[in-house]
């Protein structure tokens, strides 16, 4: 069971688990999410997209669509007054196609109408010329075909210069000596499916022009300054014009860090002069949203006959889809986190990302790090099998430390008690097996009333897994939090930090609390308009990232405060940032400073499962897990991260995927789409392993991603342990258990 | 679009023979999401909530009357679960609570999915459907009644009033394979009944959801008969390989539970 | 077409398009939209609402079906200013995070305790199945409905 962590209402401070600020609103209903937002005068926007994967577009004759009841605008690329393409890290995407589409889905057109309806209607009679072209859907023949973006936007960045067509970027890491032998070989080719961050509130938002020529939007975010900045070139406005403001957010978890309906809503508010609200339904949201990556892993561990890992080969090729988006910090996630969190001296790493035109990827929690972490630990599993020693045992052998050093070269130079981890987790006591009898409700296939028994096998699966903190690589990744102290001793907090769900509003508050030492501490509306950058809610970044520029914040306002006599107002913003990184180099792999990346966070799992073995169904019975947290800013709200965490990796495991044909979406529903239910999560044990990270404010970490990288290779070496199966690739399905 | 509320049944024939184009909406659980993609845009709803007529159930000559109007939620409750278990035990993995108040058999009928839940019950339990109009009214067996992927015998003017089931009180049970434990569509489903012989029947392995019958004799070949008996494919829910295999295995468990 | 109900108690008329849900009239015409639109295909359980004190998809009702029916949504829940029960747990035992599932789900649980003062683990799992969360894992909503069963 969940140890229910009843709240003791202190003053909030670091460290307490103060109940969510948005609590109370959010379960009477009154929280105004995205999709919730209403304006006089308001116009709903409807999004044409395209029904190709790949195709040349000619003519887009929206002559039969203007004069529709209730139409107020229908634009094309030609109405964009700006820059016509976008995008999170390079400007690869286009506001609405032109010339070409290169993935299923893309934007082609948009409308707006007083009712729903009407801009469907609408939409229904726009003509769009298509001209369809070979989709390229199979990444391991990318780098042999046309390319797809010919003027290779990620290039010249520093990155590794590939000449291959198609290649978002390669990274390849060299340590030791490549060809280091062992005494033991074991190798594997590993697969993940496309999975979806599938947050419950789709995309949406509100975008009201301001009569002067700018627009403000209220929308579902991760970060709100970068969509400005996309959004800004795009409508040919300065950045200041365009103000973002966060709209209640339902769930984001890497899917909100692109742009979706911001620079559209944007468009027609501007051409019509109304208000223009924008909600994707579900089928919408599917394509309305870059990926998970889909990834292919050949990996080869060597190890000597002790059990100490001597050489890690691994190859990893990434589909990232038709654009950018964050691919290129995915690919080099998966290289830097390849050999998992062990030591070893000799490592061949490549990692490469493609173009085709299958679904965009890009953030999604732990990205990188999940496909890597199921490879890897399969590995390890397979290789403690190969030396005959305890797989807990081989763990603890190779374990990585604080003084060690990753692949890249890089020492770990704060906090990553990996051991600590794997014994904590390893001790946590597992349930008896259940006896039979049974409701079948407790048996693998659930409600669906498979089994009493028969074929049900139990196994038990362990992993560790580990991840970066923060934004790496030589980004400059900072934070602004502004405090003004009021002369009535209370204090306002601004800062533009994304509250998606994961409770980053509490942490605000209660850092404010714990500075100022008053309870009375309101926190602004999260917007452009008033505060300087937040960075984004990615990367486990934003919990260490506030609490410093809060801190920061806070403490610069109470000596102004001193300052001026402890009477008179005071307002100050401060900048936070985290201890600065330096690029891979592009040739070797190797740092180029002290870091490339941040700081780390590791958890270790132990899964019980069972596995009706004839019919290749599933009931995860128990999980347990011990997690490397820094100082618990809110223990609540981080045993709630890593059992929601968790869920998200267990989904990736057993049923979660996006399914394809020649680059189509095939399962684009909830009926289709499947994520846990009540029925597929089991009781999560999971124990805090608080050791203060010394470079960050309060000794945090985050905490959000370690779960979702170690869940999935978990889950699946439970189901391994219970079928003798490979079980090679996620999500397994009902075939892979019974040998089809 | 309009929409047509009938209050009773005598009136809500006549709507149907008026407006041959209204779909019948029940408990919509179907006609909403085809609304609320955008993929019909059917000129009339006749919805049908109001007429009382088309509720509850009732014991009528030894066999079960079940109106086109019964709930899943309905079916799960004793004593009607008792009468027919699999019909209950079916309902039971249909969707999740709210979807099971609102579903209905009728709709599962008027749908005539392949992947209809309530169907492979009521298959082995000889359920005839009872059909109306102005016209008149007529009973089709279940078998004759579902002819294709979505399609039924229904003419334009024609709703379904309930099913007529046999069968109470005999062994009975249903079965569904699904990739999580609730709220799944059928990746195969199976009913079976032994009864005096052996009825399967399977959903999402076919075209239509099919009846198979055998002696008690055959009892050891059964598996092995229903699944050459599916002709299922593949899709993003399954494999036909894996549907086969699947088959094969439920029927064997059923058997196993209805023969002790 | 012109459609009367009662809400929360109060009777009601709203002017809807024939094929619109009962989901958008709440939301988008009656001001009430703590009802949620994650999936509108009955998947989710978002936008649980009780219809004649059944619980049901306000997604798959036609706005037309509630004519001269009962609806009461998540807004109905708290009485004079005061949270239901349910409404306390979800907070006190951290059952939120990013919320959108939790009207729904508020509304699922409080169908589960009026129907069931004690359930057991199974039960609840069973009752809230066709209620799905993306950020919780489950876990903290299990402890809020066994805290709310325990104080009421």
């Amino acid at each position: 069971m969940s140890e229910a962590t009843v709240p003791k209402l202190e003053l909030g401070r670091v460290g307490e688990s103060l109940p969510r600020v948005d609590g109370i609103p959010k379960v009477t209903g009154e929280f105004a999410y995205s999709s919730d937002l209403q304006a006089a005068g308001m116009l709903w926007g409807h999004t044409v997209r395209s029904p190709h994967a790949h195709a040349r577009v000619g003519t887009i004759d929206i002559s039969a669509a203007v004069g529709m009841p209730g139409v107020h605008a229908v634009l094309t690329h030609e109405d964009i007054p700006g820059e016509k393409r976008y995008g999170l890290e390079f400007q690869d995407q286009p506001v609405l196609a032109y010339e070409r589409v290169r993935y299923f889905g893309e934007p082609v057109a948009l409308v707006a109408a007083e009712h729903p309806e009407q801009a469907r209607r609408a939409a229904e009679r726009i003509r769009v010329e298509y001209e369809p072209l070979e989709p390229l859907v199979d990444p391991e023949r990318a780098t042999e075909a046309e390319p797809l973006h010919p003027d290779r936007p990620t290039m010249g960045h520093g990155y590794r210069d590939d000449p291959r067509p198609n290649i978002v970027r390669s990274l390849v890491i060299r340590q030791g000596d490549p060809a280091a032998e062992g005494d033991v070989a074991v190798s594997g080719v590993y697969e993940i499916g496309i999975q979806d961050q599938a947050f419950l509130g789709p995309e949406s938002g509100l975008a009201v022009p301001d009569g002067e020529g700018g627009v403000d939007v209220y929308v579902a975010t991760q970060w709100l300054h970068v969509d400005r900045d996309q959004v800004a070139p795009c409508l040919n406005l300065k950045p200041e014009q365009v103000r973002i403001h966060l709209a209640g957010v339902g769930g984001a978890f890497g899917g909100r860090e692109d742009l979706s309906m911001q620079i559209h809503g944007a468009l027609l508010a501007l051409h019509t002069n109304r208000p223009v609200k924008i909600v994707y339904n579900r089928e919408e949201s599917f394509v309305g949203h870059i990926h998970r990556h889909p990834a292919k892993i050949w990996a080869e561990h060597r190890a000597s006959r002790d059990g100490r890992l001597v050489n890690v080969r691994v190859r990893i090729l990434l589909d990232g889809g038709a654009y950018a988006s964050s691919s290129t910090a995915v690919t080099s996630n998966a290289a830097s986190f390849a050999v998992g969190p062990y030591a070893v001296d000799n490592a061949l790493i490549e990692s490469t990302c493609v173009y085709t035109n299958n679904p965009p990827c890009g953030a999604m929690r732990g990205f990188g790090a999940v496909q890597v972490c199921f490879a890897h630990e399969a590995q390890m599993d397979k290789l403690a099998e190969a030396l005959d020693i305890d797989p807990i045992e081989l763990r603890l052998l190779n374990a990585l430390g604080p003084g060690g050093s990753l692949p890249t070269g890089q020492t770990i130079t704060g906090t990553l008690p990996v051991a600590d981890v794997i014994r904590r987790a390893a001790a946590l006591d597992v349930p008896e097996a259940e006896e039979l009898p049974r409701d079948p409700m407790r048996l693998p296939g659930g409600s669906g009333n498979t089994t009493r028994g028969e074929g049900v096998r139990r196994g038990v699966g362990f992993a560790v897994g580990f991840k970066n903190i923060g934004y790496s690589e030589g980004f400059d990744d900072y934070t602004a939090a502004r405090v003004q102290l009021h002369a009535d001793g209370s204090a306002t907090v601004h800062c533009a930090a994304a509250e998606v769900g994961q409770g980053v509003a509490n942490v605000i508050l209660q850092v404010a609390r714990t500075e100022l030492g008053v309870r009375d501490v309101a926190l602004a509306p999260h917007t452009t308009a008033t505060v300087d950058s937040a960075g984004s809610a990615s990367a486990s970044r934003m919990t260490w990232m506030v609490s410093g520029a809060v801190r920061d914040a806070c403490r610069a306002a109470l000596e102004e405060w001193d300052k001026k006599g402890r009477s008179l107002e005071v307002d100050v913003e401060r900048i936070y940032r985290h201890p600065r990184t330096t690029p891979l180099d592009p040739e070797t792999g190797q740092v180029t400073g002290e870091r490339a990346h941040v700081a780390y966070a590791c958890a270790a799992m132990r899964v019980v499962a069972e596995v009706d073995v004839e019919l290749g169904l599933t009931r995860v019975v128990w999980i347990g897990t011990a997690q490397d947290v820094g100082h618990a800013v809110n223990p609540q709200a981080v045993q709630g991260q890593i059992e929601g965490g968790t869920a998200q990796g267990l989904g990736l495991a057993l049923m979660e995927e996006i399914q394809t044909r020649d680059g189509l979406i095939t399962n684009a529903s909830f009926t289709d789409y499947l994520i846990p239910t009540t029925l597929d999560m089991p009781p999560v044990v999971s124990e805090l392993i608080e050791e203060a990270e010394p470079d960050a404010p309060y000794g945090v970490k985050g905490v959000g991603e370690p779960p979702t990288v170690v869940s999935t290779p978990a889950v699946v070496a439970a189901l391994r342990a219970a079928t003798g199966r490979e079980l090679s690739r996620v999500p397994v399905r009902p075939d892979d258990i019974v040998g089809l | 679009m309009d929409v047509l509320t009938p209050r009773s049944l005598e009136q809500a024939l006549r709507l149907k023979a008026e407006r041959p184009d209204a779909v019948p909406i029940q408990g919509g659980t179907d006609v909403m999401v085809e609304l609320n993609f955008d993929r019909a845009r059917p000129a009339a709803l006749l919805n049908l909530n109001e007429v009382a007529e088309l509720r509850g159930w009732s014991r009528q000559n030894g066999r079960v009357w079940l109106g086109s109007g019964l709930t899943y939620a309905e079916a799960m409750e004793r004593p009607l679960a008792e009468a027919l278990p699999a019909l209950a035990e079916a309902a039971r993995t249909v969707g999740g609570p709210q979807i099971r108040n609102r579903g209905t058999i009728g709709g599962n009928l008027g749908t005539a999915s392949p992947a209809g839940d309530a169907l492979p019950p009521l298959l082995v339990c000889g359920a005839e459907v009872k059909i109306a109009s102005v016209r008149g009214e007529r009973i089709v067996p279940l078998p004759d009644f579902v002819v294709g992927p979505k399609r039924n015998v229904l003419a334009e003017d024609e709703l379904i009033l309930g099913v007529s089931v046999g069968g109470t009180e005999s062994r009975q049970t249903f079965m569904k394979v699904g990739p999580r434990n609730a709220m799944v569509i059928a990746v195969v489903s199976l009913a079976v009944r032994v009864d005096g012989d052996l009825r399967a029947a399977f959903g999402s392995a076919g075209p239509v959801p099919t009846l198979v019958r055998a002696g008690l004799g055959d009892v050891d070949s059964f598996p092995q008969r229903v699944a050459e008996a599916a002709s299922p494919i593949d899709d993003v829910r399954g494999t036909a390989s894996y549907r086969r295999h699947a088959l094969r295995i439920l029927t064997r468990r059923a058997l196993d539970r209805c023969l002790v | 077409m012109r459609i009367e109900l009662s809400v929360n108690g109060e009777p009601c008329e709203a002017d809807v398009w024939e094929g619109e849900s009962l989901l958008y009239a709440l939301r988008e015409r009656l001001g009430l939209p703590g009802s949620k639109n994650a999936c509108e295909q009955g998947e989710c359980g978002s936008c649980s609402v009780l219809l004649d004190g059944k619980l049901v998809c306000a997604c798959l009702v036609l706005a037309a079906q509630a004519e001269g029916h009962e609806i009461v949504t998540v807004e109905g829940l708290a009485e004079d200013g005061r949270l239901h029960k349910v409404q306390e747990a979800f907070v006190a035992a951290g059952a939120v995070q990013c919320g959108f599932c939790t009207p729904g789900l508020v509304v699922a649980t409080a169908d589960l305790l009026a129907r069931n003062v004690y359930p057991s683990d199974d039960d609840i799992r069973e009752a809230l199945s066709g209620n799905l969360c993306r950020c919780t894992g489950y876990a903290k909503i299990f402890d809020a409905v066994r805290m709310a069963a325990a104080s009421l």
